[in-house]
């Protein structure tokens, strides 16, 4: 716990700063006070915590487990077949050109107000990393381990399960860290263009009736949401890759 | 000792166009013997082990494994290599599991298999230890004991010692001599190291520069049991001076 404290303690001192400058420019409406945040989310807790999260973390959820299946599946896929890898791999690396926020109107209007329209903004922004870095992990296998397989008799099945998969595990755990956080930015961004419920939704709505607080209060929901599926993936990791700890 | 085990019939080899290592080879290693190779790096030590155990394929010749030319060799004989390439992932009990689960055998059966042999290879109490938990002597260990599973009377051993220190070194070459004995095994050892050679085999080869026509042979004239101590008989010590000379290039034998 010691080793946070640090963190812990430039997190406070940025607040009271934010406090503050807040309270010195006193326009709350535009810029609220953490307190006034703070009050404000506690204020709206059922509303967020019962109409909106539930709605956020579907899409949250539903995207993150598109993007697993899918990306790992094309990672294996691209290992497995080097004219796949020539195939997918440029248009991968080149659908993270495509601004994300300019192409999903698009998805509004191909699947309209309902949750498909911000599923797809989040797997389009999380499939990613998860494709890139299994696929990365995938091919970092040890040439030797590889080699010494072949020599016990191993075949091509034997070699993935028994060598490739266990070597891409650590890779595609730091590909689920960063698809996790973007998953959050993901869901917001398809709210805030068109959605009927959600805590990006929500935070639009109020922006437009000027109340800052209430704009920031789902915002520390999302962070929130972001920082406890980081821990959990975390948590997965390391009971995944106990060995680790022995390096 | 006179069943020949394995054969190369007028080998060669080279990789893609560069120059042969192998040269029309020939070679008998017999049931039960205890082989050293020794030469300067890149004379093709190492190439052989690879057409040994079917990773690279002879362009002439017929390397015979227990009289029997096989098409695909993968899995014909044991291998230890020179890091110990334990899989990181894998605790003690799986790696040395790994050959029996290769051959279709549950992991329940290969546990039940390794369990009485931890003791004997000094891995009690370690089995569920993950490698980076372990002494470099150990790894070692634990890769001799996946080489052995794989069940074949052959071994192929690539300085395997070469990353100890000098005493774990000696001790695990005694260790290695014991369960040579105990398990029946045709031992073919890479090192660069003379005094390991004359202590360990019967017969030494020694590689010249590529390409490699024929090894030379040297029949150490130590009987067994033998000890750290027999080094210093003067038949064996004249022998190390002339390996040494030969191996920098110097002295035909």
């Amino acid at each position: 716990m010691k080793q946070y404290l640090p963190a812990a303690g430039l997190i406070v001192f940025l607040l009271l700063i934010w406090e503050a400058v807040a309270r010195s420019i006193n326009l709350l409406f535009i810029l609220p006070s953490p307190s006034g945040v703070a009050l404000k989310l506690w204020e709206l807790k059922e509303v967020l915590l019962f109409d909106h999260l539930p709605s956020t973390l579907a899409i949250i959820l539903i995207g993150l487990a598109i993007s697993i299946v899918l990306g790992v599946g094309l990672a294996v896929w691209m290992n497995m077949s080097k004219i796949a890898e020539r195939a997918f791999y440029p248009i991968i690396i080149s659908s993270q050109m495509i601004p994300t926020i300019a192409i999903a109107p698009i998805f509004i209007m191909w699947f309209g107000y309902s949750i498909w329209s911000k599923v797809v903004v989040t797997v389009l922004i999380t499939f990613f990393p998860i494709t890139v870095s299994t696929f990365d992990g995938l091919k970092s296998s040890s040439k030797e381990l590889r080699e010494l397989l072949l020599a016990m008799g191993a075949g091509k099945k034997e070699i993935f399960f028994k060598l490739q998969v266990p070597s891409a595990k650590p890779y595609f755990y730091s590909g689920l860290k960063v698809a996790v956080t973007l998953s959050v930015i993901g869901a917001a961004i398809g709210e805030w263009l068109g959605a009927q419920a959600g805590l990006g939704y929500f935070s639009r709505r109020m922006m437009t009736q000027f109340d800052g607080a209430a704009v920031f209060a789902p915002i520390v929901l999302l962070s929130a949401v972001g920082i406890v599926l980081f821990v959990i993936v975390k948590v997965l990791e390391h009971k995944s890759l106990k060995w680790r700890k022995t390096e | 000792m006179c069943k020949p085990v394995l054969e190369f019939r007028d080998v060669s080899f080279s990789y893609g166009s560069q120059k042969p290592i192998l040269d029309h080879l020939d070679m008998t290693i017999y049931d039960r013997e205890f082989i050293t190779i020794i030469g300067a790096s890149g004379s093709g030590k190492s190439t052989m082990f690879r057409l040994i155990t079917g990773l690279e394929i002879q362009s002439e010749g017929t390397v015979l494994i227990n009289g029997e030319n096989h098409q695909n060799r993968h899995g014909k004989v044991g291998y230890m290599p020179q890091q110990d390439l334990l899989m990181p992932w894998r605790t003690v009990m799986d790696n040395a599991a790994l050959p029996l689960e290769l051959s279709g055998i549950s992991k329940k059966d290969a546990q039940k298999h390794i369990l009485p042999l931890l003791d004997e290879f000094g891995l009690t109490g370690v089995e569920n230890k993950f490698p980076g938990e372990l002494s470099g002597g150990m790894k070692q260990r634990v890769s001799f004991l996946r080489s052995i599973l794989t069940g074949s009377n052959v071994l192929l051993l690539d300085e395997p010692f070469s990353a100890l220190d000098a005493i774990t070194r000696l001790s695990m070459q005694e260790w290695l001599l014991e369960q040579w004995g105990k398990r029946e095994k045709t031992i073919l050892f890479i090192t660069h190291d003379v005094n390991e050679a004359l202590f360990l085999s019967d017969r030494i080869f020694v590689f010249q520069e590529a390409p490699v026509h024929k090894l030379q042979e040297v029949v150490v004239p130590l009987g067994r049991p033998r000890s750290l101590r027999d080094l210093n008989d003067p038949a064996v010590l004249k022998w190390k001076d002339e390996l040494i000379e030969q191996l920098r290039g110097g002295v035909t034998l």
